[in-house]
């Protein structure tokens, strides 16, 4: 098992995020994120799908996702190089003065911005690679246990210019 | 000129040569029915049902070639398709399926007779889209059509809003179109295709091993022709079955559960396996790491997400059946396998498939069928009367059979041979089916009896669901549950053993055909069996229903148990 991108480009129609979601659903292949959004082409949308899965089931996938008539091109992001982030909010309540100073701490160790404040309530938000998210969620769920709300965005990837 | 939806509609059909249109109406469809009028070039077929309809166009495009085009209404008429679209696509058939549907301003209303159709056959179909414009509506047909045709061959459902039906636009049906997500490959891999030439002409033990897509791509010429050139055996699955002659001396079987002992043995103990169109459904592999395992593998399939799927695969070809086969028969050189040969002719000789009994058995009267049809299309249900006759039938250029192989739909002989008649008015046609499935779309012998289409339905009644019902008495301690026909309230729950208090007939067959107006005879003696078809060969108007009642525990032989390997047959029943 490992860990992949695909970037997809697909027809800007209704009923195609359905179809390549259907596609996932319907063969039983496990989806981690999807991004979707209109490209410079307002007719095309590009897609950023991260998956974790074996070698043989991938390559199924990537070949299903090409067949399909909506579906323009597919990348494999996996192993090129790429520009890769992902945006989270994570409201964190009833914060304590001595928490406060905890979260801007942690604020700036780790990139975060506070981008809203009530006297009790905070929120952040972060725009780092998936797994980055993933070891700072891990970090505050442990230091705010149950007074944290997460919202992922889903990763989007570009590739690199320079390699 | 200005022309409404429904009359460019009718100029699509007559631009993409549609001759036979089935079509049920509804609300949602008067407009396209109504421009259907005195059409005399479209032929518009009324079937009972929708699923006998879309069963019709699929039997009509296994048997033609062309296009099945079905039109139905939105709701329960789109609904009552969907059975037949996942068979037809499954199967590579190409259908355009159009549908009606509530006028735009009503879509997600839940108005009367909505549905998603959309939605719901998105995952069963190759390409299905809503038309949301006047504007797109002829474009999106063209596209329909080419989608359909081409590449690996499918169902398009075109959804079409009963207000652009009715509106006026362009009278323009375009020639050409571009999809640029849609770029079906038609060239053939030089390189890969002289890499498995060499590995097939230094092999000792080969096999062609020929599915489905060489009969689609109608490539039976060639095949013959490369098995002949190269001297290779070859084995088929059900639906490749006839791309070589039955009769064939190169021709050594179907491979599979229920293949024969020879193609089984050939594919396990082969060293280079040569397989075009198939995609290793797991009905042919059994215990898939035991497969062809000492074999390399040289696959051809149109499709590349078949290649390396189910088994991994040494040589893939992404290429047409018949491009591929054509530039291999050029190629290709005569083998010296005498030996090998030798061997499957003694597996062939040594272990035939014989269903055993007295009277009528299926053997019997599918090789009456051999006997008495020499240019003949016929078409199967699926069960026991499926696995006989793919077993049994000796198919080569002139006779030919329909079966639903992939998703195996009970219903499906009868609609299909109505389609495969419209389409060949001057071939015979014939329907082996059993006493379940018949039921199924029972109601199409209307159809047949009203389109005066004599086709002949020989219908193999052992009372029971026999397939699931062997299956019962071989893996599950004779424990018939639901698969008695003639099962009554007054009936012991566990009743595995018929008595003389069982009701004859439910139905009875004989009057059902003479009910629809159709001729009905039935056939409990080995020596009316050749009659009673030479009688209905004679009928040039109606449809003949034959009876065959046959012994009622009788079993598809032989078979490989679930999760076996090939090699691993039971080869007689113990019953």
């Amino acid at each position: 098992m490992k860990k992949r991108w695909l970037c997809l480009f697909v027809e800007n129609e209704i009923g195609v995020l359905a179809r390549i979601s259907g596609l996932f659903s319907g063969k039983s292949y496990s989806v981690d994120s999807l991004t979707v959004g209109v490209t410079e082409d307002e007719t095309i949308s590009r897609m950023t799908i991260s998956l974790t899965s074996d070698d043989k089931t991938f390559e199924q996938i990537k070949k299903q996702l090409s067949r399909s008539v909506e579906v323009i091109r597919v990348i494999d992001y996996t192993d090129i190089p790429i520009h890769l982030k992902e945006i989270l909010f994570v409201r964190i309540s009833g914060l304590t003065e001595k928490d406060k100073t905890e979260v801007f701490r942690i604020s700036q160790i780790l990139g975060a911005e506070v981008i809203d404040y009530n006297g009790s309530d905070m929120l952040l938000e972060m725009i780092h690679t998936e797994n980055k998210n993933n070891n700072i969620i891990a970090l505050l769920k442990k230091q705010f246990a149950n007074r944290i709300e997460l919202v992922r965005g889903g990763s989007v990837a570009v590739e690199a210019i320079t390699a | 000129m200005q022309i409404t939806g429904a009359e460019i509609f009718v100029k699509a059909l007559k631009e993409e040569k549609v001759d036979t249109l089935f079509a049920y109406p509804g609300g949602q469809v008067i407009d396209l029915f109504n421009a259907l009028y005195g059409q005399h070039d479209i032929n518009v077929v009324l079937p009972r049902h929708e699923q006998g309809l879309v069963h019709a166009a699929d039997g009509y495009a296994r048997s033609t070639g062309k296009i099945g085009v079905c039109l139905v209404t939105s709701g329960p008429g789109a609904t009552n398709l969907v059975t037949g679209i996942a068979t037809a696509n499954y199967d590579s058939v190409p259908l355009v399926c159009f549908t009606g549907q509530v006028p735009t301003h009503l879509i997600g209303n839940d108005a009367f007779q909505e549905v998603d159709i959309v939605g719901i056959t998105r995952s069963i179909c190759k390409y299905a889209v809503t038309v949301h414009s006047r504007e797109s509506l002829a474009e999106t047909i063209r596209k329909a059509f080419y989608i359909a045709g081409t590449g690996k061959k499918g169902v398009v459902v075109v959804d079409l809003p009963k207000d652009i039906q009715r509106e006026y636009g362009s009278e323009i049906y375009p020639k050409e179109i571009k999809i640029r997500g849609y770029k079906p490959n038609t060239s053939v891999h030089a390189g890969q295709i002289n890499k498995a030439l060499d590995t097939l002409n230094q092999s000792r033990k080969p096999v062609f091993l020929v599915g489905g897509g060489v009969n689609i791509a109608h490539a039976e010429k060639e095949m013959k022709l490369l098995a002949e050139k190269t001297g290779v055996p070859v084995v088929t699955t059900i639906m490749g079955k006839g791309a070589v002659p039955s009769s064939h001396e190169l021709y050594v079987g179907n491979l599979g559960i229920h293949g024969s002992y020879a193609a089984n043995s050939a594919v396990s103990n082969c060293d280079v396996l040569f397989s075009i169109g198939t995609r290793f459904n797991d009905r042919i592999t059994g215990k898939i790491s035991e497969f062809a395992k000492d074999a390399t593998i040289i696959h051809i399939d149109i499709d590349a997400a078949s290649i390396s799927r189910n088994i991994a695969v040494d040589i893939p070809i992404v290429a047409d059946a018949k491009k591929a086969v054509k530039i291999l028969l050029e190629k290709a050189e005569p083998l010296q396998i005498t030996k090998w040969k030798d061997e499957i002719l003694k597996w062939k000789r040594e272990y035939p498939i014989a269903v055993k009994g007295k009277g009528v058995t299926p053997q019997k009267i599918i090789e009456a069928v051999n006997a008495a049809f020499t240019d003949a299309i016929i078409t199967t249900d699926v069960g026991q009367n499926q696995l006989w006759a793919t077993q049994f039938l000796s198919l080569d250029e002139n006779r030919k059979m329909l079966t639903s192989g992939g998703l195996g739909t009970m219903g499906y002989g009868l609609p299909a041979a109505i389609g495969a008649k419209l389409g060949n008015p001057d071939k015979d046609v014939v329907v082996i089916s059993g006493d379940g499935g018949m039921q199924m779309n029972i109601q199409e012998m209307a159809t047949a009896v009203t389109y005066e289409l004599p086709i002949i339905i020989l219908i193999l009644n052992n009372g029971y669901l026999g397939n699931v019902r062997q299956w019962q008495e071989m893996f599950y301690e004779r424990r018939y549950v639901g698969t008695c026909m003639r099962y009554r309230k007054s009936c012991p729950a566990d009743c595995n053993l018929p008595t003389e208090e069982c009701p004859k007939y439910i139905p009875d067959f004989v009057k059902i055909a003479e009910g629809y107006g159709a001729k009905g005879v039935r056939v409990t003696d080995e020596k009316d069996i050749v009659k009673a078809i030479k009688d209905a060969q004679q009928e040039k108007k109606v449809p003949t229903i034959i009876e065959f009642i046959i012994e009622r525990e009788c079993n598809v032989m032989p078979i490989v148990p679930p999760g076996n390997t090939l090699g691993d047959m039971i080869m007689e029943s113990e019953v």
